[in-house]
């Protein structure tokens, strides 16, 4: 049918039609196009940002109510800087942020995507398979593994196959090292992140240039300083930048596991604590969305330095069919 | 060509990474094969699974009890309407923006489809708490309520605007490397816009259809945060929020129960990881929105 139309089209233009005179479809098209994205983009992002930045001026609790509330200006803002416990959070969200960064989402992506792509094919593959097992599991299912693997002997598996067996003290780990679990935790699956980006980037380095290293005498150190890090800045800048923004916004995993006990309540985990989710019921709209509003602000400084910095706009191409 | 390491009589240059991965992977290993194993156990005492005394041995179906629970049918129907829309709306949702995008010239599809890219990026976590505000909105308004607060409408809704900024971003780029010949004529012959969308142009593009399915179809069947923050009064509501509420329990866990019903729910993503890891790994080399 498709051929049969082309054909018919040319035979057309040979009659005297101009094709590129002639206006194709309807002019509003595109809003039946993009008429449900942009309703949803505008309902559940866009509004949202707003609601965020409006709701953190008003003292909304659940003691308010949604009627009783009243405009309070920066007091919840305010409150953010001399809140006895934002010092805490703060700190917990550093080194969850940063260690879950050095060490898994970029310094492990970097060893698995480069250990991955030196081993046999096949076998490479098998290992970032399993590697994306954990991004693909339920996430209850995978803090369920997690707290069974770290879990007091005689149940916990690190317990009764390491430590016991070594002689060490066992211990509940999730309580005992709850930084630890956090970051093991959230390493786990953030690996593969960078772990793919990385392979792809290592594998389109040409084979001419790996091959001249190897005839040069370098060891697989020196090749990875001297070739793989240089030759894959980019993509490092970009997981580092994008993880980053990731994890400083990730609860989730976190909640599951220890829901902010042993002193693991990251920022973002206590402002759903406060404005969406808690043990008493007790809401604090106003304040939440303080909190949350900063992360809103990272958020956005974040996505403005994707654009800028990684061209992001260069990307856009222009639509093929009406330029022709 | 001689190379340095083909010289070598034992290939330490294989072995050793190999034996690297294998170290960091352990942790993985162990425990994918203790949730196996830990549903046909009574209890187990690290891998081992035991009796109820303690002594080795103790397997049993009787974990698998559950499935003979009516209520878990009803949570794995909801878990499977959720995930099944969810496909079905990313799908019809960004196939549609990625065609509009990507072939027609519109006053502001720049800025479109910068804030596309930008939204990809941008966390809808830190949303959550102005979007219960939101649903609760909708809620109030008749004939859309039963997309509001405390509805699996809501939460199908809300779940696929998340996933939209990545769904039209992929969608665009496959239709960017269709060849307009064949649309261009149709169009020309006054074929409508959607009509040349519908049977010209979705054909052309299985291969991006299947892989946001199999993705879109994963994220619903596996996600928690979304339904367990917007249908807090049902707390049973998919299968993610049930096994949540077993893992909290105050009295001691029934760790085997809860694997079971964990291995249950990931079977299917397995099933599906394993034959279309192709599609998959495309999708997340592309541009993958990280939980971490």
């Amino acid at each position: 049918m498709g051929l049969k139309a082309v054909q018919e089209s040319s035979k057309d233009s040979t009659f005297g039609f101009n094709p590129v005179q002639k206006k194709l479809g309807n002019k509003y098209d595109w809003l039946l196009f993009m008429g449900p994205a942009m309703i949803l983009v505008a309902v559940f992002f866009i509004t949202p940002v707003i609601i965020v930045f409006i709701i953190s001026f008003t003292d909304m609790s659940s003691l308010t109510g949604f009627s009783n509330w009243s405009w309070i200006g920066f007091d919840n803002w305010i409150k953010i800087f001399t809140h006895p416990q934002s010092g805490q959070h703060i700190k917990v969200t550093v080194i969850y942020v940063f260690f879950t960064l050095i060490f898994f989402n970029v310094g492990l992506a970097l060893l698995l995507a480069i250990l991955s792509t030196h081993i046999p094919k096949a076998a490479g593959f098998a290992f970032r398979a399993l590697w994306l097992v954990p991004r693909i599991t339920p996430v209850v299912v995978y803090i369920m593994m997690w707290r069974y693997l770290m879990a007091d002997s005689p149940y916990g598996i690190f317990n009764e196959l390491f430590f016991r067996p070594l002689g060490f003290e066992t211990s509940e780990m999730v309580a005992a090292h709850p930084y630890i679990a956090i970051i093991l935790v959230n390493g786990f699956i953030g690996a593969s992140f960078g772990m793919i980006i990385f392979t792809s980037a290592i594998e389109s380095i040409s084979r001419d240039m790996m091959n001249a290293s190897l005839v040069d005498g370098a060891n697989i150190l020196q090749r990875i300083k001297y070739i793989i890090i240089p030759q894959i800045r980019w993509p490092l800048m970009f997981v580092t930048t994008f993880q980053t923004l990731s994890l400083i916004t990730s609860f989730e995993q976190i909640m599951i596991l220890t829901d902010g006990a042993y002193g693991t309540e990251v920022w973002s985990l206590w402002a759903y604590h406060k404005g969406l989710n808690n043990y008493f019921g007790q809401f604090q709209w106003g304040f939440g969305m303080a909190l949350a509003g900063i992360l809103v602000v990272i958020s956005i400084a974040f996505c403005i330095a994707y654009l800028k910095f990684f061209k992001f706009s260069d990307m856009i191409q222009e639509p093929k069919i009406e330029t022709l | 060509m001689i190379v340095n390491s083909k010289i070598r009589t034992f290939p330490w240059g294989k072995v050793i990474p190999f034996a690297i991965l294998l170290i960091f992977s352990i942790p993985l290993i162990l425990g994918i094969y203790w949730v196996v194993i830990s549903t046909f156990s009574v209890s187990t005492r690290g891998l081992i699974p035991v009796d109820s005394a303690g002594n080795p041995g103790g397997l049993t179906l009787a974990n698998w009890s559950f499935l003979k629970d009516p209520e878990v049918w009803k949570l794995t129907w909801n878990t499977f309407v959720l995930a099944t829309t969810l496909t079905l709306g990313v799908l019809l949702v960004s196939s549609m923006a990625g065609y509009a995008l990507a072939r027609i010239n519109f006053k502001g599809r720049k800025s479109f489809l910068g804030s596309t890219m930008v939204l990809q990026a941008f966390p809808a976590t830190t949303l959550l708490i102005a979007t219960y505000f939101v649903l609760r909105f909708i809620s109030g308004v008749p004939l859309i309520s039963i997309f509001g607060y405390d509805t699996l409408g809501g939460v199908i809704l809300v779940s696929i605007s998340t996933q939209l900024p990545l769904g039209i971003w992929l969608m665009k780029g496959f239709f960017d490397v269709i060849p307009w010949d064949l649309e261009r004529a149709a169009l020309i012959d006054g074929c409508s816009r959607w009509r040349t969308f519908r049977q010209i142009l979705l054909p052309q593009i299985r291969p991006g259809i299947a892989a946001l399915s199999i993705f879109s179809f994963i994220t619903g069947w596996s996600s928690f945060l979304i339904p367990y923050s917007f249908m807090t009064n049902q707390d049973t509501a998919v299968i993610s929020t049930y096994i949540n509420r077993l893992m909290q329990e105050t009295a001691p866990v029934n760790y085997s129960l809860v694997s079971a019903v964990g291995l249950f729910q990931l079977i299917p993503v397995i099933l599906f990881f394993i034959f279309t890891q192709k599609y998959l790994l495309a999708i997340f080399a592309g541009g993958m929105k990280g939980g971490s």
